[in-house]
C-alpha cells in the first residue's frame, strides 16, 4: 500500500515536470526571436551553465565566444562576438531566444541551434558521420538552456 | 557575401571589430615557402575569378604555426616524405597477371610531373570527372590487371602523394568549364549547403571564418593544394576525401563516402577555389 502510494507521488512529480517542460518543437518564438517563457519551468543554474558553456561536449559555446569570466577555460574562439555584457544587451527572453535557436533572432547565422531536433540536411547520429532520425535529441536539455541563460544574465559591463 | 556583410554590420553596430573574412589580416609572418632552397611555392594568390565572395587566397601553410611551417621546407624533416619513399619503390614493383608496374608505362614518377596539377579532370572514354585516385585505380586495374588499391589507404594516399610531390611549385590549374562543368557546379551547391545537426557550411568556416578561430583551431580557407597532407595530429599521409569526411561528421552530419560522386564533385570544385596556389602535396598540417 506504502508502496502504491509512493508510485502516485513520483507519476504525479513526473506529470507536473512533463507539464512544465516544453519541447523543442512546441516553443513559442516571438516576432524577434525571443522566448518569454522558461523551457524547464526550473530556474536556471548559473553555475551549471558555465560548465555546459565551457564543455566541448555540451554548450562549447567558447569554441566561438570570448567570455572574459570564464578565463580558466582555455582556448576561447572569435568566430561570434564576444559575450562580455551579453545581459545589457538583451533581456532573459531574448537570451532564451538566442540559445534555442539563433537563426531566430539572426537570420542565417552560423550559431547552431541548442534546442532544435528535426528540419536537417543529411542529420547525423552525434559525431560518428552515420545518419541520425529526427527527432534528433536536442544539443542541450531544456534544463541545460536554462542554466545557460542564467549565467548569460550575470555577463554585466554596468 | 549577404550574410557576411549582415554579421559585419551587427558586429560594427556593436562597436566590434570587423570579421577577418572582410579585411583578411596579415597572416602570422610573411616568411615565404621554398623547398630544400630550391621549389618556391606560391601560398598566396589572387582568388580565381569565378569565385565570388574572396579576393585573395591562401594555402594552409599560411595558417599553421611556424614550426610547423618549417617542417615544410626541407623534404628531409618533412615526416610526408617517407610516404613519397614508399611510393618511389611501389612504383616499380609488379602487379597482376602480367608483372605490369607503374614503371612499365611511366617510367619514372618524373615522368608525371604536370599531372597533380590538373586533377580532377575530366575523363573522355569514362564520360566522367576523374579524382587522381580514380585515375590511378585505373591504371592499377585495367592496365596492371591487379585488384584496385583502397581509395584512402596508405598505398593510393602515398602513390598520391609521389605524383604530388614531383609537381611541387606547379600552379594548380583544373578546368571547371566543358564537360566538367556540372560536376563543379554539383560540388559548389555542396560546398555551400549546411549540412547536419549543426548545420554548416564548407563556407561558413573557410570562406566566412578563415584567419578566425574557433576553439583551438586557427581556420583557414580549407584549401586542397597541399594534398595528401601529413599530420601531426595522427601522424600519417591524409588523402583530401578523409579530410572532407571529417569535416562533415564535425557538423553532427551523415558524411559522403570517399570516391563517391559527392566527393568527386566537391573536390573539383575545392581545387578550382585553389586555382593559382602551387601544388604543394605533400604537405605538413598539425
Ligand atoms: C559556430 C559558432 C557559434 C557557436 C558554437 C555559438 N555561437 Fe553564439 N553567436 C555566433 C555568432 C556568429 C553570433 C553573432 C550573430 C550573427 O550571426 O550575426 C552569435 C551571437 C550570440 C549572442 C548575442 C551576441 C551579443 O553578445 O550581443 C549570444 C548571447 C550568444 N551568441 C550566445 C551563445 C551561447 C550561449 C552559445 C553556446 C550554448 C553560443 N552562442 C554558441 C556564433 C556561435
Ligand atoms: C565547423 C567548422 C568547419 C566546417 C563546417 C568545415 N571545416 Fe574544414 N576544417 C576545419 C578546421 C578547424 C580545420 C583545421 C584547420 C584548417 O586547416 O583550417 C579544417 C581543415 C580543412 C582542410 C585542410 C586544409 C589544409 O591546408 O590542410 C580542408 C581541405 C577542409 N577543411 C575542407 C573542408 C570542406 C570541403 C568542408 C565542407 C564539406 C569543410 N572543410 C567544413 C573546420 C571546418
Amino acid at each position: 500500500m506504502s508502496r502504491q502510494i509512493t508510485l502516485a507521488v513520483a507519476l504525479a512529480l513526473i506529470g507536473a515536470a512533463a507539464q512544465a517542460e516544453v519541447a523543442p518543437q512546441e516553443v513559442a518564438y516571438g516576432e524577434y526571436g525571443a522566448i518569454e517563457a522558461s523551457l524547464s519551468g526550473t530556474p536556471g543554474d548559473p553555475k551549471a551553465g558555465a560548465e555546459v558553456m565551457a564543455n566541448r561536449g555540451l554548450g562549447n559555446c567558447v569554441a566561438c565566444h570570448a567570455v572574459g569570466t570564464l578565463e580558466e577555460v582555455p582556448f576561447h574562439g572569435e568566430v561570434g562576438p564576444p559575450l562580455d555584457g551579453a545581459a545589457d544587451r538583451w533581456t532573459e527572453a531574448d537570451l532564451r531566444g538566442i540559445v534555442a535557436n539563433a537563426k531566430m533572432t539572426f537570420p542565417g547565422t552560423i550559431m547552431p541551434a541548442f534546442y532544435k531536433t528535426t528540419g536537417f540536411i543529411r542529420p547525423g547520429d552525434g559525431f560518428t558521420g552515420k545518419a541520425g532520425t529526427e527527432p534528433l535529441p536536442p544539443l542541450l536539455t531544456a534544463q541545460q538552456v536554462e542554466d545557460v541563460v542564467a549565467y548569460l544574465m550575470t555577463l554585466r559591463d554596468e | 557575401m549577404r550574410q557576411m556583410l549582415r554579421t559585419g554590420a551587427a558586429w560594427a553596430a556593436l562597436g566590434l571589430a570587423g570579421s577577418a573574412a572582410l579585411a583578411p589580416t596579415a597572416m602570422a609572418q610573411e616568411t615565404n615557402l621554398v623547398i630544400n632552397d630550391e621549389i618556391e611555392i606560391v601560398t598566396r594568390a589572387p582568388a580565381p575569378e569565378h569565385m565570388e565572395y574572396v579576393r585573395e587566397i591562401f594555402s594552409g601553410w599560411e595558417y599553421r604555426s611556424p614550426e610547423t611551417q618549417t617542417l615544410q621546407m626541407d623534404d628531409f624533416e618533412n615526416p610526408g616524405m617517407i610516404g613519397v619513399d614508399n611510393a618511389r619503390a611501389d612504383f616499380d614493383t609488379a602487379m597482376g597477371a602480367d608483372g605490369q608496374s607503374c614503371a612499365s608505362c611511366h617510367d619514372t614518377p618524373e615522368a608525371l610531373e604536370g599531372v597533380r596539377a590538373v586533377y580532377p579532370k575530366w575523363d573522355e572514354a569514362k564520360g566522367e570527372v576523374q579524382t587522381l585516385e580514380m585515375q590511378v585505380n585505373e591504371c592499377v586495374t585495367e592496365r596492371a590487371g591487379a585488384e584496385a588499391w583502397d581509395y584512402t589507404g596508405d598505398r593510393m594516399t602515398e602513390m598520391v602523394a609521389l605524383i604530388s610531390s614531383v609537381s611541387r611549385g606547379m600552379p594548380v590549374n583544373v578546368a571547371i568549364d566543358g564537360p566538367a562543368q556540372e560536376t563543379w557546379e554539383q560540388g559548389k551547391e555542396i560546398y555551400y549547403t549546411r549540412y547536419g545537426q549543426l548545420e554548416l557550411a564548407c563556407a561558413n568556416c573557410h570562406e566566412d571564418n578563415y584567419d578566425n578561430m574557433i576553439r583551438a583551431d586557427h581556420l583557414s580557407q580549407g584549401q586542397i593544394n597541399g594534398f595528401p597532407t601529413y599530420r601531426l595530429k595522427n601522424g600519417k599521409l591524409n588523402a583530401v576525401h578523409d579530410r572532407f569526411k571529417g569535416c562533415v561528421r564535425d557538423t553532427r552530419a551523415e558524411t559522403f563516402a570517399p570516391g563517391s560522386p559527392e566527393f568527386v564533385a566537391l573536390e573539383l570544385y575545392v581545387a578550382s577555389r585553389g586555382n593559382g596556389l602551387s601544388v604543394e602535396g605533400p604537405s605538413v598540417r598539425n
